[in-house]
């Protein structure tokens, strides 16, 4: 499911979020500026997709001159974002920190119990949705994906799919593979998108589902070959590749790439930080990089987007219930 | 020689004088960070990244080479002159320099780390000019279950057999491998050992923590009660008698300094390893070829060099996955790798080809951070060892200050901030009844490479344990750390085994 | 030596047993379904190998004559306590009060009252210590430090320096 939205309709959004959120009381407050800098807290540690993403945002921030005070990022994540979550919660009602998200923003509460409730914290923005892509290494002999499922029966269970550790999205593409084709992979977590791609590289593994821009690189040297992609439609840099549903299997997977807030953020923040986002959205740099890294720059603000987070909760949850179902974990 | 000409070119730009300037001011800011108990070159590269978009690529380059370089050479300064390793490559660092340090030697202990890691820099550099693009294969061949060997060997050329008490050294060995367990578990995703659920031990313990407790407030704790009042060290002077001696003595170092820069370029380059373990098997492999291991711990030049030598190689060693996989080795690639995909460039495979004057670039300019690193960083040994002379309670105050906010800063977390003040206490309570604290502080930093490669790779291969020695690369490796167990073992028993030649505190 | 060397020996013991009955959370066997050790492996029979060496020692120290050496330094003991009582106060004081008066406090207690020096030196340390801290920490590298409720004295000077 995607949301298009227009430009007045998302600020549309934001408005009705923040009169809520306001209440009674003043108008929106058009002069609220941050008195000090804005921490940026990330889900992940330094180094990876997110960390990169985060740190980019944070680079053109401070180019194009969006905000007042400087975004410093802090990396927080320990316990698949665990520790992150835990420190919004505390910082209910500070208007200096915002967090950057991905899909541990759904699933690390689901998993364990670490006494969050993701519908307290406040939506910001959602920057981009991520893709997914079963990739092989270039040497093997698969080419499509009954290739690749008939290999993988052949393998009895032996198949090598590598990913980024259990409970990640990676995982869930591959216990939503192994469902659909009624097939079985060992799966070996690795500690990054980067070192899976590597280890595909090198022969030490079958398979994996990477983001696009974590095995571009390879893709552009010839080393790895994409079978299928998890999105709706053919992706821009990868027009040969086939989508699941278009041969028949409904398997769809994002990662989303949005900033959240403390609760009861002001809503002149929250405001601020939402037209932020907006102009970033709109930079030059922005538009380039997601093209490049075939991400989908899908903008979505306020009661929108928590709408979306809710859904998608719900929708990890189920895909969570699968795979401790099947108890291949 | 296609290489030769561009590598040029890269000189031709780093060596402008605006370039110039920048060096300078980027190798200095580097030193005083790297130099700060808790600061690395992670924090200087985090902070002019951003900058990186407003001054010309060629610059900018240049900035975060000097930065990087800067800091790697100031993270020798803290472990000679305070004994708290500003980052884990610098631990072994600590093991003879800070006993230099104490014996009135950290001029020339300064020396030889600065000359050492020169050294090391641009044998790795030269490597890295010849090599690069071949060894990225290399790199490529290494699966978890050669990184799992590779660790091993680094544990074995450094443990080896302990020549202070072996059940304590045990004790010690398990404490910072437990320890390094603590945070989530990456095979099954689950929190494990977070003791009464605090969120602050999510992320696990980090060495910094660790090492800023016990070598930092520890040992300011011990020399409080042992010292009484007289000051911990003896005053340091440098002279330019003193300088050239140094010289002299690393002029005999040379072999220990080249073996170091191949150690540590190989084992740096490899992307799970990096520069940590290339640090301990270059101290290690020093002690256990010398003709008097047991001077070894005690103020020996040696300890000094061959350590600095391998981190530093290994630092340039580790930017070749990073450029031509696209993989980093350690945080501060990481944010470099973030920086080249902020410029519009693509590390991996094609970077060489269709990029060769960034890489060259980038390479030359390295080599012109190297050498200015090395002359600020003599220039500035004088100003080091001044502060040495501080009166002691005025030096324990601001050691203190450090450690608290030095320990806050890489998370920002005051957890971590308690638990180096729990750790400085525990580890002055553990050194007065003789644990060694080396083991429990190597234990925490390739514990957890350990155990993660192990249990991928018996993931991999179904159980199959065999797999180990099956694989040449890993079967060699496990032979080569079998044979470094053994070894001090075979000389301990034919010396009648009276001698420690364990690293003692 | 000796009392102090058993009780060392009894804590980690006592630690071991610890880490143990909490890595069962988790697997701490051999695995068969992925192959390998469970989560809760390497963490439990590490322990059990630290339980039964601190052991060893506590069994060893049994069979040794008392030295009579004391573990202690009588005298310098009563600074080291001091110095860590006034370590844990000044974190304490930090989320609070914030950095920029929890660490003077320390310093002037330390220069001034523990180690005896002059006026001039505490003023200068305890004073040029914060200053220091502020731009090289905050200016520089952009690493905010806790303020506590001294928080909004800090804004001007924000705006002044971002």
């Amino acid at each position: 499911m995607i949301y298009k939205m227009t430009r007045r309709a998302a600020l549309a959004g934001v408005a009705s979020v923040a009169m809520i959120a306001a209440g009674a009381t003043s108008a929106l407050a058009e002069g609220w500026k941050p008195q000090k800098p804005i921490e940026m807290v990330i889900m992940a540690g330094q180094g990876g997709g997110a960390d990169r993403l985060a740190r980019l945002f944070q680079s053109i921030i401070q180019k194009e001159n969006l905000a007042s005070m400087p975004v410093l990022p802090v990396n927080k994540g320990g316990g698949s974002g665990a520790e992150a979550l835990r420190y919004l919660k505390d910082s209910e009602g500070d208007a200096h920190k915002i967090m950057a998200t991905l899909n541990s923003y759904y699933t690390t509460p689901l998993r364990t119990d670490i006494g969050v409730d993701i519908e307290e914290f406040t939506p910001i923005a959602r920057m981009a949705l991520d893709t997914f892509v079963l990739w092989v290494n270039a040497d093997s002999d698969i080419q499509t994906l009954d290739d690749y499922v008939a290999a993988v029966k052949a393998s009895g269970g032996e198949w090598k799919m590598g990913g980024t550790g259990t409970g990640q999205e990676d995982s869930l593409v591959t216990a939503m593979l192994e469902k659909e084709f009624d097939i079985k992979v060992t799966y070996v977590p690795f500690k990054g998108g980067g070192d899976v791609a590597k280890n595909l590289v090198g022969g030490h593994i079958d398979s994996t589902v990477n983001n696009p821009s974590e095995a571009l690189g390879f893709y552009q040297a010839g080393k790895v070959r994409p079978i299928v992609a998890f999105t709706p439609n053919r992706i821009d840099v990868f027009p040969d590749t086939p989508t699941a549903t278009e041969l028949g299997h409904d398997i769809v997977y994002w990662m989303q790439r949005s900033f959240v807030a403390p609760k009861d953020m002001p809503a002149e923040a929250v405001a601020y930080y939402t037209e932020m986002f907006q102009k970033l959205s709109e930079t030059e740099e922005w538009q380039t990089y997601t093209k490049d890294k075939a991400l989908m720059a899908d903008f979505l603000t306020g009661d929108e987007l928590q709408a979306y987070f809710l859904e998608e909760r719900n929708k990890h949850a189920a895909i969570l219930a699968d795979m401790e179902g099947d108890g291949s974990s | 020689m296609d290489t030769l000409a561009l590598l040029a070119d890269g000189f031709a730009t780093s060596l402008s004088p605006l370039n110039l300037m920048i060096v300078i001011l980027g190798v200095t800011a580097g030193l005083f960070i790297g130099a700060m108990p808790g600061l690395g070159s992670v924090n200087g590269v985090a902070i002019v990244l951003p900058l990186t978009f407003i001054v010309p690529p060629s610059s900018a380059i240049i900035l975060l080479a000097a930065i990087y370089y800067g800091a790697m050479y100031g993270g020798a300064i803290s472990s000679i002159l305070l004994g708290i390793p500003g980052a884990s490559t610098a631990v072994a660092t600590t093991f003879d320099g800070r006993p230099m340090a104490q014996q009135g030697k950290a001029g020339l202990a300064l020396i030889a780390a600065a000359v050492a890691s020169f050294i090391g820099g641009t044998l790795s550099v030269v490597l890295f000019t010849l090599f690069a693009v071949p060894l990225a294969d290399l790199a490529l061949a290494f699966g978890p279950a050669e990184e799992f060997a590779l660790v091993l060997m680094a544990f074995t050329t450094f443990v080896g057999l302990g020549g202070d008490d072996v059940l304590k050294t045990i004790v010690m060995i398990c404490l910072g491998l437990v320890l390094s367990t603590v945070g989530l578990d990456l095979i099954s995703g689950q929190p494990r050992l977070i003791f009464g659920d605090l969120p602050g031990f999510f992320s696990g313990i980090s060495f910094l923590v660790l090492a800023i407790g016990v070598y930092g407030i520890g040992e300011i704790l011990y020399t409080l009660e042992t010292s009484r009042t007289a000051p911990q060290v003896t005053p340091a002077r440098i002279t330019l008698k003193e300088l050239s001696a140094g010289m002299r003595a690393m002029n005999r170092l040379w072999k220990t300094m080249s073996l170091g820069s191949f150690l540590g370029f190989f084992v740096g380059m490899l992307p799970a390893a990096g520069a940590t373990p290339a640090a301990l098997m270059a101290y290690g492999i020093a002690r256990s070829t010398s003709k008097e291991p047991h001077t070894f711990g005690k103020g020996n030049i040696e300890g000094v060099a061959a350590p600095e030598t391998a981190n530093n190689a290994a630092s340039t060693g580790s930017l070749l996955p990073m450029l031509t996989l696209g993989i980093p080795g350690s945080p501060t690639t990481a944010l470099l790798l973030g920086g080249m995909v902020m410029w519009g460039l693509m590390p991996g495979p094609m970077l060489f080809i269709e990029q060769p004057d960034f890489v060259w670039g980038l390479i030359s300019s390295l080599y012109t951070a190297n050498f200015a690193a090395v002359a600020i960083n003599i220039a500035l040994i004088p100003l080091f060892v001044w502060a040495l002379r501080m009166p002691f309670t005025v030096l324990c105050a601001i050691v203190i200050v450090l450690c608290i906010v030095g320990g806050f800063a890489p998370s920002q977390k005051m957890h971590d901030v308690w638990l180096i003040a729990g750790f400085g206490v525990a580890g002055y309570l553990l050194r007065k009844a003789d644990y060694p604290l080396a083991p429990l502080v190597l234990a925490l930093v390739l514990g957890p490479l350990m155990e993660k490669s192990f249990r991928q790779t018996l993931i991999a291969e179904q159980g199959n344990v065999l797999a180990f020695i099956e694989r040449p690369l890993s079967g060699t490796f496990i032979a080569l750390a079998a044979l470094f167990f053994v070894l001090p073992l075979v000389k301990y028993l034919r010396k009648g085994g009276s001698r420690s030649i364990a690293p003692a505190e | 030596m000796l009392v102090a060397d058993r009780v060392i020996a009894i804590a980690i013991m006592a630690l071991s047993a610890y880490f143990m009955w909490h890595a069962t959370e988790l697997p701490i066997g051999w695995n068969g379904m992925t192959g390998g050790p469970g989560g809760g492996a390497f963490p439990f029979w590490l322990s059990l190998v630290m339980l039964l060496a601190a052991g060893g020692i506590f069994v060893r120290s049994l069979g040794e004559d008392h030295g009579g050496q004391s573990f202690f330094d009588g005298v310098m003991l009563k600074s080291v306590i001091s110095v860590v009582i006034a370590l844990f106060a000044t974190i304490a004081l930090i989320p609070v009060a914030g950095a920029y008066i929890a660490i003077p406090l320390f310093m002037f207690w330390y220069v001034r009252i523990f180690g005896r020096h002059s006026w001039f030196l505490t003023g200068c340390l305890a004073l040029g210590t914060p200053v220091f801290l502020f731009f090289f920490f905050e200016v520089t590298l952009k690493i905010l430090l806790p303020k506590g409720f001294t928080e909004p004295l800090f804004f001007p000077l924000y705006a002044m320096f971002f």
